[in-house]
């Protein structure tokens, strides 16, 4: 990590309020955070408590109600449709709990997507995606189709596909939800070894020992961060 | 990517398509039938020669029962002559009778239509002599026993000997073959234009048929836009001549060939558009039927627009994708329709009673039209799947 720390994510004020009937719902009710780029932070809380809702808001799939959202220096809290699509595009790698990768192309076409809609070329992107595969160690499944893989593997592809474009932040909701313990380390290795080279990542998650891995933890209840800690602390979550 | 998703599909794409293919097939095939119907009415029409008018009699009344058109007998050879002097603005006039004669040549015999003619009708009917020469001035004023034969009664009496000099009987007279027609082949309509004897107008009325009377008067008109004019002289010199006054009815008919040929090729080109647009309709059904798919389609794949969204598709994006999948289905079942419906009206051409005509036309608009309906009803499809929420999308099960 760098001595002059690089502020990536800032949010400030953030609210996110549901209409249910005639009632609202603040999902985020009041979030002040920073994150620093090669940070790893696990969120952590109970179920209901906004965890996904502040991941899509962080992700530029959702915008806050109330509040600023500075990514990279600039405020995206406000932005059109087609801004946050370019955004997620450029600056965001997603794992999806439930993988969502396309089931009709193969692997390699899956890692390679972003890229299509960033514009590359289809030789470039062939050459890149290979790559990526290769660092999660998939290269002989790159021909495969998603529903002829495992859970584990699946989740590689995806993570492999999340990181193709090179994006500043990696998003994870869950990722290891899915799968089994020995597929879990093998997924929590690969983050690791991302965050040893320096990217910035944002992991919900339920397991305190997964938590751990994280340099530091935070802990939602009711739409607003009420614990803040470094690495090492066990959070009693429930 | 288009393809992909289609071939995913391959018999829902493939149905989808039928309605395309049907529609376009539909519209060549039933377009390409009008207008063999009109190419025929006007080819049948205008073989007659431009600019003619044609005097027949009228039908008789007896006691208020009315004859055939054409069953008088006050049409006469001298109301033709009265015809060419008087009016202007004539080229020919051409009075005519006919009648159908065994023709016996040695100990062969064929059955023909015998025509009797003044000189002009060779050049109202533009017709050419191979051997020979046609039926001349003279001839008609002598009522000269002599015959010009089509080609074939000539090969079906003389085989390959030339028929000018010999003797053939119509009708057990004798009569001198002076020439041999060019062939003009079929007519449109079907009928062998070379089995025809043709003999001086006198010659027939007065020795073969015993007629009075002739049975009608070609009139080739010299310009275009003096049809009417000449029409209306020519009603006024034969009611004079016929003595009908006041409001009594004309015992002839003059037709305007050019002005019927209008008025049907307007009927038959109505008729085209009536079959085109019921075929054009089953095009727009086939336009429904993508649209219904796409819509199905935009449902199924919720989840898959919320990863493309997700990873970072626009609108544009999302909505090309829909929609080139829509064109595309268009375009492939235009091209098919088009191969359907040309094939479909060759082999009514071929096998059916009828003339076809495909022409560049329809086929253009129809397939442009598929495509267009491709592009129309995959706009709203699209534009659904564009404007999902990734959020949602992504949730969705
Ligand atoms: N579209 C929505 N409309 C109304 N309420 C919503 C909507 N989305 C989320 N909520 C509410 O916001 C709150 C936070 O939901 P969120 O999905 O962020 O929880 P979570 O922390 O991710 O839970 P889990 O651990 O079960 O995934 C919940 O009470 C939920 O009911
Ligand atoms: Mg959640």
């Amino acid at each position: 990590m760098s001595n002059i720390e690089k502020i990536t994510i800032s949010l400030r004020g953030i609210k996110k309020l549901y209409k249910v009937g005639n009632q609202e719902v603040a999902a985020l009710n009041g979030i002040d955070l920073d994150i620093k780029e090669g940070e790893f932070a696990a969120l952590m809380g109970p179920s209901g408590s906004g965890k996904s809702t502040l991941m899509n808001i962080l992700g530029c799939l959702d915008r806050p109600s109330v509040g600023s959202y500075k990514l990279d220096g600039q405020e995206v809290a406000h932005l059109s449709d087609d801004m946050l699509a370019r955004t997620r595009n450029q600056k965001i790698g997603f794992v999806f709990q439930n993988f969502n990768l396309l089931s009709r192309i193969s692997a390699l076409e899956n890692v390679a997507l972003p890229l299509v809609y960033a514009g590359v070329d289809s030789d470039e992107r062939e050459e890149r995606a290979m790559y990526f595969l290769e660092q999660v160690g998939l290269a002989d499944r790159a021909d495969h189709q998603p529903n002829e893989l495992s859970g584990g593997q699946r989740q590689r592809v995806a993570i492999a596909r999340a990181l193709v474009n090179d994006p500043q932040i990696i998003m994870a909701d869950e990722p290891t939800g899915n799968l089994d313990t020995k597929s879990t380390k093998e997924i929590m290795e690969i983050f690791q070894s991302m965050h040893e080279k320096g990217r910035t990542i944002i992991l919900v998650t339920h397991e305190p020992d997964i938590a751990v891995c994280a340099s530091r933890q935070l802990l939602v209840r009711d739409g607003v961060i009420t614990r803040d800690e470094g690495k090492g602390v066990v959070l009693d979550v429930v | 990517m288009a393809f992909t998703a289609l071939l995913a599909n391959k018999m829902r794409s493939l149905l989808t398509m039928l309605g395309i293919i049907i529609g376009v097939g539909a519209v060549i095939a039933m377009v390409s039938v009008g207008m063999g119907v009109k190419s025929d009415v006007v080819n049948s029409i205008s073989s007659l020669g431009s600019n003619m008018l044609i005097v027949s009699p009228g039908s008789t009344n007896r006691g208020g029962v009315r004859g055939a058109a054409g069953s008088r007998t006050n049409l006469k050879y001298d109301d033709a002559k009265a015809i060419k002097e008087k009016i202007k603005n004539i080229d020919f006039v051409s009075p005519s009778v006919s009648r159908s004669y065994q023709i016996v040549y040695g100990n062969q015999n064929w059955n023909s239509s015998v025509m009797g003619v003044t000189p002009e009708y060779m050049s109202i009917r533009s017709l050419e002599v191979s051997t020979g020469s046609f039926v001349s001035e003279s001839d008609n004023n002598k009522r000269n026993r002599v015959a010009v034969i089509g080609s074939t009664v000539a090969t079906n009496l003389f085989g390959t000997a030339n028929p000018v000099g010999q003797n053939i009987r119509v009708n057990n007279q004798p009569f001198k073959v002076i020439g041999v027609l060019e062939s003009k082949g079929q007519s449109s309509m079907g009928q062998d234009q070379d089995d025809v004897v043709i003999v001086p107008l006198t010659t027939a009325m007065e020795r073969l048929m015993a007629m009075d009377y002739v049975s009608s008067v070609n009139i080739q008109v010299s310009d275009a836009n003096k049809m009417d004019q000449v029409q209306e002289d020519i009603e006024v010199l034969l009611r004079q001549r016929h003595k009908i006054i006041g409001g009594k009815e004309d015992d002839f008919n003059v037709r305007n060939m050019t002005s019927l040929m209008e008025t049907m090729s307007q009927t038959t080109t109505m008729l085209t558009i009536l079959l085109g647009s019921i075929a054009g309709i089953s095009l727009v059904v086939g336009g429904i039927g993508i649209m219904n798919i796409m819509m199905v389609s935009v449902t199924e794949r919720t989840r898959e627009i919320g990863i493309r969204k997700a990873l970072g598709a626009t609108f544009q994006n999302i909505m090309m994708q829909f929609l080139i999948e829509s064109v595309v289905i268009g375009v492939i079942g235009g091209i098919i329709g088009i191969g359907l419906g040309c094939g479909l009206s060759m082999l009514v051409g071929k096998f059916g009673n009828f003339t076809t005509v495909i022409t560049p036309l329809p086929v253009l608009v129809s397939f442009s039209f598929s495509v267009g309906i491709g592009l129309f009803f995959g706009i709203y499809p699209a534009r659904k799947a564009a404007k999902l929420d990734p959020i949602e999308a992504l949730r969705y099960e």
